[in-house]
Parts: C-alpha cells; sequence; structure tokens
C-alpha cells in the first residue's frame, strides 16, 4: 500500500484524529491507539495561573507517540489565526499548522478570503499550512498559490456527522488536483462516509467527535480505520462503472433448455 | 496597574512581561503568549514592557479537532 505523503513526511495511517470531546484522558489515549493513527489535532487555549492542565494533556499526547498537528479553531480573522499558529510553533516546536478561518458562527463555514489571507502570511513565515477549506474549485487554487502543499475541504460542517454533503464538487476537486494531498476534515460521521471519502479518490480523512463522542470510542476508531483502509484499497482496484442497464452476472452461454 | 489576563482584569505591581507571569503564576514552561493579539515569543518576555490596559492572553495544549 502507498504511504501518505505531507510536507515530506510519510505515514502509513490514512486517518487523521482529533483530540477533543472525549469522556475521559483514557479513553482519548486508546482511540488513538486503536485508531492506529500516526497524527492528532490539538488547539490552544487559556490556562489559567497556576495551572498544569495544559502540561498533563501535553504530557499524554506524548506519550502516545505520534505528530501533532496544532489547529487555529475559533479564530475568525486571518490575524487572530497567524498570532494563534505563531504561538503553537513555540509551544508544540513544530510548523505544522491545521489552518481555520471560521467566517460564520452558526454554521462554522470558513472564511476563505481570510484563509488564504492567513495562508500567504504563513507560507511566507514558512509553516507547513493545512488549510481547513470548502470544495471551492477557485478558493483551492488560492491556497495553493498561497504556497500549500494539502487541502483540506470539509465533508460537511464540523460536527454534523452529514458525510459527503456535495460529493460532486468533492469529486471535481479531487480530479483537479490529482497531485496535491487532498484530505476530508470535518463533518464525517460513519465509518462508511470515511470508507466513501476513500473510495472516490481522497488521501486521508481528518475526525473527532464521530469517535470521541461513540459510546465506544476505541471500537469506533478501529472501525474508522478499517473502513479508511477498504476505502483506499476499493479506490486502487478500480471500481466497476455503475450503469443504468441490468446485467446478468452468470452467463447465459450453454445455459440448458428446460423448457417444457 | 490594572491590565487584562486572559479575558480578566487584574492588578499588577510588575511592568515587564517576564515579570507579570510569574506574578500571575504561571512558571511552568509549557505556555505562549500573546500581548494586545501580538504573539511574543519566549525570549522577548523579559525585554516587553507592558502597559495599563493592555491585554495579555497566555494559552497552553488543550484537545482540539
Amino acid at each position: 500500500m502507498t504511504m501518505l505523503e505531507l510536507y515530506g513526511k510519510s505515514f502509513e495511517s490514512r486517518l487523521l484524529l482529533g483530540t477533543a470531546r472525549y469522556p475521559s484522558p483514557s479513553k482519548l489515549a486508546e482511540a488513538v491507539q486503536a485508531s492506529n493513527t500516526e497524527i492528532v489535532t490539538l488547539s490552544l487555549r487559556r490556562e489559567a495561573g497556576g495551572s498544569h492542565a495544559g502540561e498533563k494533556f501535553w504530557n499524554l499526547i506524548k506519550s502516545l507517540d505520534v505528530t501533532i498537528l496544532p489547529n487555529t479553531a475559533g479564530c475568525y480573522s486571518a490575524r487572530e489565526a497567524v498570532t494563534t499558529a505563531q504561538m503553537a510553533r513555540e509551544l508544540f516546536q513544530t510548523d505544522w499548522i491545521k489552518l481555520e478561518v471560521i467566517g460564520d458562527s452558526e454554521s462554522l463555514h470558513p472564511d476563505t478570503a481570510g484563509l488564504v489571507e492567513a495562508a500567504r502570511i504563513l507560507n511566507a513565515e514558512e509553516f507547513k499550512v493545512f488549510p481547513y477549506t470548502t470544495e471551492d474549485l477557485v478558493v483551492a487554487e488560492k491556497l495553493l498559490h498561497a504556497g500549500c502543499e494539502v487541502l483540506m475541504p470539509w465533508g460537511a460542517p464540523i460536527g454534523t456527522a452529514r458525510g459527503l454533503s456535495n460529493e460532486y464538487g468533492l469529486r471535481t476537486l479531487r480530479s483537479r488536483f490529482e497531485t496535491i494531498p487532498v484530505i476530508i476534515d470535518a463533518g464525517i460521521g460513519l465509518p462508511s462516509h470515511a470508507a466513501r471519502a476513500m473510495e472516490i479518490g481522497y488521501d486521508a480523512v481528518l475526525l473527532n467527535t464521530a469517535v470521541a463522542r461513540a459510546e465506544d470510542p476505541a471500537r469506533m476508531a478501529e472501525a474508522f480505520a478499517e473502513g479508511i483502509r477498504g476505502g483506499r484499497s476499493a479506490y486502487l482496484a478500480g471500481p466497476m462503472q455503475p450503469s443504468d442497464m441490468p446485467q446478468t452476472s452468470t452467463s447465459l452461454a450453454n445455459k440448458a433448455d428446460l423448457r417444457e | 496597574m490594572r491590565i487584562i489576563v486572559n479575558g480578566e482584569s487584574r492588578e499588577v505591581s510588575n511592568q515587564l512581561l517576564s515579570e507579570i507571569l510569574v506574578e500571575c503564576g504561571y512558571q511552568q514552561a509549557h505556555f505562549a503568549t500573546a500581548l494586545n493579539g501580538v504573539f511574543i515569543h519566549r525570549q522577548q518576555r523579559e525585554s516587553t514592557r507592558v502597559m495599563p490596559g493592555d491585554r495579555v492572553e497566555v494559552v497552553a495544549p488543550n484537545a482540539g479537532g
């Protein structure tokens, strides 16, 4: 099986997993291990003086021996996202950043103009940017022009668990940028959604809540890993094309004449 | 002077960011800082002067998707 290549690093797993909303730190650790993921996302949040919560969480993540992808979740402007990315680079000692610039607080729709602006600034500062975007081809083109080497379109809005809400648009994006790693990020609810993304040629899937809020997160993480592996294999195997006309699978040649 | 630390107004007696952080209880290594929305690198904290009304943000690793 070919490896997933992201900014010069190779990964066997094609599942990127978020670390939020698990029932407990131990459930998070179990899910990460069960998924065999090699990349997890994190955030930065305010810490009270005298608290060691951040350090404790960080020690847990380090014990999992995975690559860190910090995010700029909750940022509503390019400037806010850039500052968050700069803080993340110092804190996590990585130039990888999952760039989110949100434009609408209800739908969590990305502000794609702000996203491109932030991507341009961060790429100039030698970050490795993973932009959370939509399936918009023109925005994707601008992100690549700004220096991004990976695209992360949503499957559906964050936390909706609706799967690929615009498969046509996502297929078009995939085929337009054949040589760029493209990862479905957000909106995935079931392993079948993730498998579908892989079947149509996406390179990987990033998800969080579908695992974290499952009754058994570790088992769901494993189910996602299996779905993603199956979808990837199906893509590589070259699926048959759908047809409007039924066709027997068993040949009618040499069928016995049993008419009365 | 009165400044805003992580969204809360508080009185501090120091002026340098590094000293204010210690005064506010930030002695562990795992946090990053911004002043009025601008990132302040760890090494710049000792030379960064905070003014009355300034907004200091102190963030640490957290769960995220």
